[in-house]
């Protein structure tokens, strides 16, 4: 295939993605900006005002930067899995084997294509915590970079599940059991500055803590981690992860027989 | 006139096969080292019974099967080393529905000529253009789930032309069809062949094969049992029936000496002929006995008996050398 007809076939695929998120919206734009809105009204609003203020800054304004990379992971990674995953069940996937589409441009365009969501309802998140909060930037390449490389390390993972999962449920198990905990634990709601040393340490394993306070650097200007190498460890696990996913794809396991 | 020529002097082949074979995960053998070539321009039937392998071999063909060894070129681009130029020339209407039940008929169509780069403008003309023609240009807005069968099926033959392959392979294109819209999906599939497009087809329905190939091959148990024109198949039948309704109510068959006959069930004479005989002795010996023919026609149709007798064979075969 030319160039041009390459990124024709890219864009198809995100376009074609775009359009499945929006058209079941109440499924997947509605959810997070309704939960994360009862998140700045409880715990920013009601009890933020009884803790006063984490890493010097008062409670809401600390959780935020936390909610909206929180909404980004879920949607990035919630995208992705459900999206591939039933094109692999209904076995829509074979009009894109079937295709010239390279292999690397059809993992491209579902990553993009969930990035699109993810990052779409961080910008719904942001503009909703503005109702609560008012918003400073202290190092706005930072936060984009951030919020950026996040979203596609999210949308290599949902990919990596959906070829693993035979299943509806395998779909939902690392959702669940993984993502959520990590998230929770990964320094959203408090600074880890808080914990006995012991759990610090445990907490420095949890990639998405790296993550999360690198954002709130570009946000606050404070963090937890140095937020340079939170950036490169995000790099080091997109390449790893688009290795993973590319040979997966060229194997075709789960696809092809 | 262009079928001729490509009869006489083939340029290319449209597809080869050589010794492909395919042992799948679960250890199962189904195609056995089979080879395989279809002109440019042919028409070509796929014929065999239930778990031959036709489906395999297809699926190894437009790469949603792994091959275990052997060779597939499309138009001369080898899978192995070129497989997108191979992709680019193919279109594929597999068995099964295999489209996003939620997406619209024209974004089904348009988005898969986007996955072979064509320019969002041209895709929606040729997506247009084939709707049209295979009559689901109303159905342009629906979900692809409220579609009827049929129509499900003329959804996935536009999304196979949508690129304007030179070679267009359908796996059982009228699985579920009715008799009419069947013929109308022959008569377009006829008037693509005649515009140029070589059409390779897998087929329960022997009448299918006879009323539109021109060469047949046919596959059992992973075996190509034979690769021949549809001309040649059909000289290789010997013996035909013929059923003539008569004015009389006979109680028993009329006895003609030289020919094989019996009552069915309606009444009407059964006659076995040998291609060597001619019928003017059937009709010679009726008239003596004063038995008047009002209207006959052959018994079944003569691919399917031949195509039945061949695979008895292949399986009695099997069973002599396991
Ligand atoms: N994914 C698979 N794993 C294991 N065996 C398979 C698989 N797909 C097909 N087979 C087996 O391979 C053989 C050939 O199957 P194939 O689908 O090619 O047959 P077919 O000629 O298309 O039959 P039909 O007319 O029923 O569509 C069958 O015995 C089938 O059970
Ligand atoms: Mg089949």
């Amino acid at each position: 295939m030319t160039a041009s007809a390459i990124l024709t076939a890219f864009l198809t695929i995100v376009v074609r993605e775009i359009r499945r998120f929006t058209r079941i919206w109440p499924q997947t734009l509605l959810p997070p900006a309704v939960t994360m809105t009862l998140y700045f009204i409880i715990f920013g609003n009601l009890i933020g005002s009884r803790i006063g203020s984490m890493g010097g800054f008062d409670y809401m304004s600390f959780i935020v930067p936390g909610l909206i990379m929180m909404s980004v992971i879920t949607s990035t990674y919630a995208n992705v899995v459900s999206s591939f995953f039933s094109m692999k069940f209904q076995r829509s996937i074979e009009e894109l084997l079937v295709s010239p589409t390279p292999n690397w441009t059809i993992l491209a365009g579902y990553v993009v294509g969930g990035m699109a969501r993810g990052l779409g309802i961080g910008l719904i998140v942001t503009l909703l915590s503005l109702a609560f909060t008012r918003l400073q930037i202290h190092n706005l390449p930072m936060m984009v970079l951030t919020v950026f490389l996040t979203s596609a390390l999210f949308a290599l993972g949902g990919f990596i599940n959906a070829m693993l999962a035979t299943k509806f449920d395998d779909i939902s198990i690392v959702p669940t059991f993984v993502l959520t905990p990590l998230t929770y634990l990964g320094g959203v709601f408090y600074s880890i500055e808080l914990l006995p040393e012991f759990w610090q340490g445990v907490s420095m394993i949890n990639p998405i803590l790296y993550m999360v306070n690198a954002f709130r650097y570009g946000i606050l200007g404070v963090s937890d981690v140095n937020p340079y190498v939170a950036l490169g460890m995000i790099l080091v696990f997109i390449v790893i992860l688009s290795v993973v996913s590319l040979r997966m794809l060229q194997r075709g396991k789960g696809i092809r027989h | 006139m262009t079928v001729q020529a490509n009869q006489e002097a083939p340029a290319t082949w449209a597809l080869e096969i050589e010794g492909l074979k395919k042992r799948y995960g679960s250890g199962f053998e189904a195609l056995k080292g089979i080879d395989l070539r279809v002109r440019e321009g042919d028409f070509f039937a796929l014929l065999g019974p239930n778990g031959a392998g036709k489906s395999t071999t297809l699926g190894i063909v437009c790469s949603l099967v792994n091959k275990s060894a052997g060779k597939v070129r499309v138009f001369g681009h080898d899978i192995d080393t070129d497989l997108a130029g191979a992709k680019l020339n193919l279109g594929v209407v597999p068995q099964e529905f295999n489209f996003n039940q939620f997406e619209k008929v024209f974004d089904i169509v348009t988005t898969q000529a986007g996955y072979y780069g064509i320019p969002l403008r041209k895709a929606r003309a040729s997506a247009e253009r084939y709707l049209r023609k295979l009559g689901l240009w109303d159905k342009k807005d629906t979900p692809a789930r409220m579609l009827s069968g049929g129509m499900k099926r003329r959804l996935m033959i536009a999304r196979a032309l949508v690129h304007e392959p030179r070679l267009l392979i359908l796996d059982e294109p009228t699985a579920g069809v009715d008799i009419e819209l069947r013929r109308s999906m022959w008569a377009f599939l006829e008037e693509m062949n005649r515009n140029g497009t070589t059409i390779i087809l897998t087929t329960h329905y022997l009448e299918e094969a006879e009323a539109l190939c021109r060469n047949i091959a046919i596959i059992d148990h992973g075996e190509i049992l034979r690769h021949t024109s549809k001309k040649e198949l059909l000289t290789q039948l010997h013996v035909e029936t013929f059923i003539l309704d008569t004015d009389q109510s006979l109680a028993t068959a009329p006895v003609l000496e030289g020919f094989e006959t019996r009552l069915d069930g309606e009444g009407a004479v059964e006659v076995d002929v040998e291609k060597s005989q001619g019928l003017n002795g059937v009709f010679a010996q009726l008239d003596q006995q004063g038995i008047r023919v009002l209207s006959m026609r052959t018994k079944s149709n003569r691919l399917e008996e031949l195509f039945l007798r061949m695979v008895e064979d292949n399986a009695r075969q099997g069973e002599v050398t396991p």
